[in-house]
């Protein structure tokens, strides 16, 4: 399989009264078209990690790395114009809050009819259809009103959903999603999940899914990198989680409730400094 | 069962904004015993939130009754009723107040509903959430997700209430931290005999914390089931069987 990116040592600092802190310690990893999960708790560096492969590290931070390819262009050398031309159409990002990552001010509609219109040259009606289209695919029951509506007026769920269709509209080669379904119920979850599986499965995308949720990344993902600390803990094929050998990846496992119940009090995570080292 | 705390019954909340009129809440009717901690699951959008938010007062009801203790609830609620009853809410980033110390946020329902000895139980509702006396003077964003939760918890603790109504407590917490902080609501509740009302969309979360819950989809209550029956996936409807088997991760082929 060739790599659709590849990323060595890959590293995001951001300057403090203190000096500079590393958030992203040395992240090594390369992706081809399958779905990669990136699991770790707040802090751990992981949403910095896919920012910095998009060039969206907030100044005054900085990312450095020895490698960051993504199918043959080098991105540390990127002009604005490369990035304009990759952004959006081949690699695109679905944030973690919809409230932020949506346009307050303009309907879900036009923010998605502008998504479409990027780098696509069809009439207004035709991006209309698709955008509504892509809507329904994102299993929104109602796209009608969804389409007028404006992102202050949909529920948690519906925004993300929004936010998602929004992205998935240009059919990019690679998707960095930052934790996408967080703030989705459970069933929706799961639709929201095919609907990127089928994009990987059909259209050979690559994905980069960056989760909290260790259950759901051991059965939706190929392959997982645990983060502590800024630094891969532990990298491991997903059906092979219940065998991790860190104990940072045994202590998230383990305080998960189970609907099966038992467990009281659940087992908390005993952090070592050693893991950061 | 014991004596019933709170009592819904045919509960309606509709909103009407323009033309469109949207029916949050249908005909839903449930009561929780004194002590019991009961759970309301469902989707977004499903009005799980909202019957917390018309318990409350924060939310017009169109209909139904809502009883505490055999009384009927006063529209306005009275300041007797938010002595007895507390929330908290959903995401702890939004729910303090960025520009007020841990002690202002924690005094002002003691001034409000005119407590004494406001410096001891300040420390002491601090220590009941296992945050030490250090935290008093910080402002919120001097804290971690899970400490706030921890502030919002002993706000609402802080005029000794009967009745926590939980939004989603944990549900913007890390895996980890949703453990503490689950413990800590566990505990609180065994030492001080407190009545829960919980909503989340967190199946895991909600069979660990409660004893019964009911299933809301559209803004009607679709099913009541006990914790036995939901760990051993004994559900009757289809909706709550395709919550429980969407909960165990992702499976590729159509449920």
């Amino acid at each position: 399989m060739t790599a659709l990116l590849t990323v060595d040592d890959l590293r995001v600092t951001f300057p403090t009264r203190h000096g500079p802190s590393e958030v992203v310690r040395g992240v090594t990893f390369s992706l081809g078209r399958e779905r990669l999960g990136i699991v770790g708790e707040s802090g751990s560096g992981k949403s910095q990690t896919g920012r910095a492969i998009l060039g969206l590290t907030p100044p005054p931070g900085r990312a450095t790395a020895k490698v960051l390819d993504f199918d043959g262009i080098d991105l540390r050398a990127a002009t604005p114009a490369t990035w304009r031309s990759l952004r959006g159409a081949r690699m695109s990002m679905v944030m973690q809050d919809p409230k932020f990552s949506l346009n307050p001010v303009m309907t879900v509609g036009r923010q998605l009819v502008e998504a479409v219109k990027f780098g696509d040259t069809g009439s207004r009606a035709e991006a209309r259809d698709r955008a509504l289209a892509m809507l329904e695919a994102v299993q929104i029951r109602d796209p009608e009103r969804v389409f007028r509506a404006y992102p202050h007026e949909l529920s948690g769920g519906m925004g993300q959903r929004a936010m998602i269709a929004m992205m998935l509209v240009t059919e990019p080669d690679l998707l960095i999603a930052d934790e996408p379904t967080s703030a989705l119920d459970v069933t929706v979850q799961v639709e929201v999940l095919r609907i990127l599986d089928r994009l990987v499965a059909d259209r050979g995308m690559g994905l980069i899914f960056i989760s909290h949720d260790l259950r759901l990344v051991s059965s939706f993902c190929d392959r997982v990198l645990v983060m502590y600390a800024g630094r891969v803990v532990e990298e491991l094929k997903a059906s092979e989680l219940r065998q991790a050998q860190h104990p940072y990846t045994r202590g998230l496992m383990n305080c998960l409730p189970q609907i099966e119940g038992g467990r009281r009090p659940l087992p908390t995570l005993e952090r070592d400094a050693a893991w950061a080292k | 069962m014991g004596e019933v705390m709170l009592s819904v019954e045919g509960l309606g909340v509709t909103f009407r904004r323009g033309g469109d009129t949207v029916r949050a809440v249908r005909d839903v009717s449930f009561t929780v015993d004194r002590g019991e901690s009961f759970g309301i699951v469902g989707e977004s959008g499903s009005g799980k939130s909202t019957v917390l938010r018309a318990i409350c007062g924060l939310s017009p009801t169109s209909a139904g009754v809502i009883a505490m203790g055999g009384q009927t609830l006063s529209a306005p609620r009275s300041a007797a009723f938010y002595r007895q009853v507390q929330m908290v809410f959903q995401d702890p980033y939004a729910s303090l107040h960025p520009r007020h110390t841990v002690d202002r946020v924690l005094s002002e329902p003691l001034a409000i509903h005119g407590f004494d000895r406001r410096e001891d139980r300040i420390e002491q509702a601090l220590a009941d959430v296992g945050l030490g006396e250090g935290f008093r003077f910080r402002y919120p964003h001097q804290l971690s997700g899970g400490q706030r939760q921890r502030v919002a918890i002993a706000r609402a603790l802080i005029l000794e209430p009967r009745v926590l109504l939980l939004d989603e407590p944990t549900s913007a917490l890390d895996a980890s931290i949703q453990a503490e902080v689950l413990n800590l609501l566990d505990r609180l509740r065994a030492e001080r005999g407190l009545t829960y009302l919980m909503v989340s969309h967190d199946l895991a979360v909600v069979s660990h914390m409660c004893e019964r819950l009911i299933v809301m989809q559209h803004g009607r209550a679709v099913e009541q089931l006990s914790r036995d029956a939901l760990a051993a996936h004994r559900a009757e409807t289809d909706y709550t069987r395709s919550l429980l088997a969407a909960s165990e991760g992702y499976s590729p082929a159509p449920v």
